[in-house]
């Protein structure tokens, strides 16, 4: 039987139908950045979550761009990854164009750029860049998912309480302790 | 041969500028950098459906908003002073974020409403600036930069860009403000406060405005109305920029934390505002 024969065309509908495009996803997760006088910090847990499913527990979302840069993400994980892909993609034509690696600040930018050309489809990422700068200082940006960034000593995204912060400088083992602190207390409560 | 070697000739310097000139493409040098569109049936229904608190209070993009910004002229100029905090829903993103965009040294920008929108127009403002600064050799006039804001904005009109930006800066005519926002309003004027706190800002600047004040008291009198305002409006708050726009530029002033200064104030006595009124004559009829 010719199955196209099934639908009745001339019936009427029976209840309304939404259609709607909903392509996002929110996989959560933290990511944290701190800054110091000479070095960057950077750190992400790698569990991928939807509500309260885990659809892994190894799917890393801070990526390294180059020597001096790493980019973390949260959010949607599947735009995190394209926007990485797309930033590599930039930083590899760079280096052929220029010969010579993209500096940190430039890379800033960049990312800026990148998220803001998506203004009408913007990625669902909300991203931290840290790295070291040309003159070998420890420099940090958080960004919206449109693209508007500033330059922060220390910033986390996904569910971290930073009220009351208190600014110190301190030394690299210093701060990896309080990161590790900081996502060992963000797991035993957050989902 | 003598062909040939003609073919090459053509390409070495004395043909070289020209050949940029020939090569140079208008319609490249002014296209808006190009933007993805969602692949469904209304984009800008999509946009809303996402990003627009008002249209949809769940909607996942919560991206930076609210502000207290001001900018008046004065005797000596222009000051501009705004609050540093950035807000997403309800929460508060970032309390130092910088809301006087630098577009060149005689020429600012300021950030109210999308910061990314205003950010990213204002650093494309300052290229065509520069664009035109070369191609001219002369500054661009306040005018005519607000104007080039003006009509990019006008391009996006309805598509959900959201900016009130004051465009302001010292150019032939003298200072000049322009009160440039994402519908396509641009107003010339003297004084203007754009944002969540401006209610409070334009209170507190319209009683104790006098165009005559010296440098440093005007710039005491942006730096109040924008604490004030931070005061009242919880979208404002952080640190408080002010800047002086002089006929040699633009001048940073530096910035005070909101909450200093707010102990500060705290122990000065009140400015004066009404106590030299004298009492109204009525005539009552009975």
């Amino acid at each position: 039987m010719n199955p196209v024969a099934l639908y009745n065309h001339d019936a009427p509908i029976s209840a309304a139908q939404q259609h709607q495009f909903d392509p996002y996803e929110m996989n959560g997760g933290s990511s944290l950045v701190i800054k110091g006088a000479d070095y960057c910090l950077i750190a992400s847990d790698t569990r991928q979550s939807d509500g309260y499913k885990i659809n892994s527990r190894y799917v890393p979302k801070a990526f390294k761009l180059t020597e001096t840069a790493v980019l973390a993400t949260s959010g949607f994980s599947a735009d995190g990854l394209a926007l990485f892909k797309k930033l590599s993609q930039n930083l590899e034509w760079y280096k052929h164009a220029h010969d010579k690696v993209m500096s940190t600040p430039a890379i800033a930018q960049m990312l800026s750029n990148t998220l803001y050309y998506k203004r009408f489809f913007p990625y669902y990422t909300f991203c931290l860049l840290g790295g070291i700068d040309e003159q070998g200082r420890g420099v940090s940006y958080s960004y919206d998912p449109l693209g508007s960034y500033g330059a922060e000593p220390y910033k986390s995204v996904g569910h971290k309480n930073q009220q009351g912060v208190q600014r110190t400088d301190m030394s690299l083992d210093t701060a990896i302790s309080i990161a590790k602190d900081a996502f060992t207390s963000a797991s035993e409560r957050d989902i | 041969m003598d062909s040939i070697v003609n073919k090459f000739k053509r390409s070495t310097s004395t043909w070289g500028d020209h050949n940029m000139l020939v090569n140079f493409d208008v319609t490249k040098e002014f296209s808006l950098p190009s933007f993805d569109i969602p692949p469904c049936h209304n984009p800008i229904e999509f946009l809303k459906h996402n990003t627009d608190e008002k249209s949809n209070a769940e909607c996942r993009i919560k991206f930076k908003h609210g502000t207290t910004t001001l900018a008046f002229k004065f005797q000596g100029g222009i000051i501009v002073s705004v609050d540093s905090r950035a807000t997403a829903g309800s929460v508060i993103v970032t309390q130092n974020i910088r809301k006087i965009i630098e577009i060149n040294p005689y020429l600012l920008g300021t950030m109210a409403g999308g910061a990314a929108d205003c950010t990213f127009w204002e650093r494309e403002l300052g290229r065509r600036c520069r664009l035109y600064e070369l191609r001219n050799k002369e500054r661009i006039s306040v005018s005519a930069a607000s104007k080039l804001l003006g009509n990019i904005v006008y391009s996006f009109k309805g598509m959900g860009l959201s900016m009130g930006t004051m465009v302001v800066g010292w150019d032939k005519t003298g200072p000049n403000i322009y009160y440039v926002d994402a519908d396509g309003t641009r107003l010339k004027g003297d004084l203007f406060s754009v944002g969540s706190g401006s209610p409070f800002a334009y209170g507190v600047l319209d009683s104790a405005y006098d165009f005559d004040m010296s440098a440093h008291d005007a710039a005491e009198l942006g730096r109040r109305a924008v604490y004030h305002a931070a005061h009242r409006d919880a979208a404002s708050g952080g640190n408080i920029h002010v800047y002086h726009v002089k006929q040699s530029g633009w001048e940073n002033l530096g910035f005070r934390d909101f909450d200093d200064l707010h102990w500060e104030y705290q122990d000065q006595p009140k400015p004066s505002i009404i106590g030299d009124v004298q009492p109204m004559m009525l005539n009552i009829q009975d």
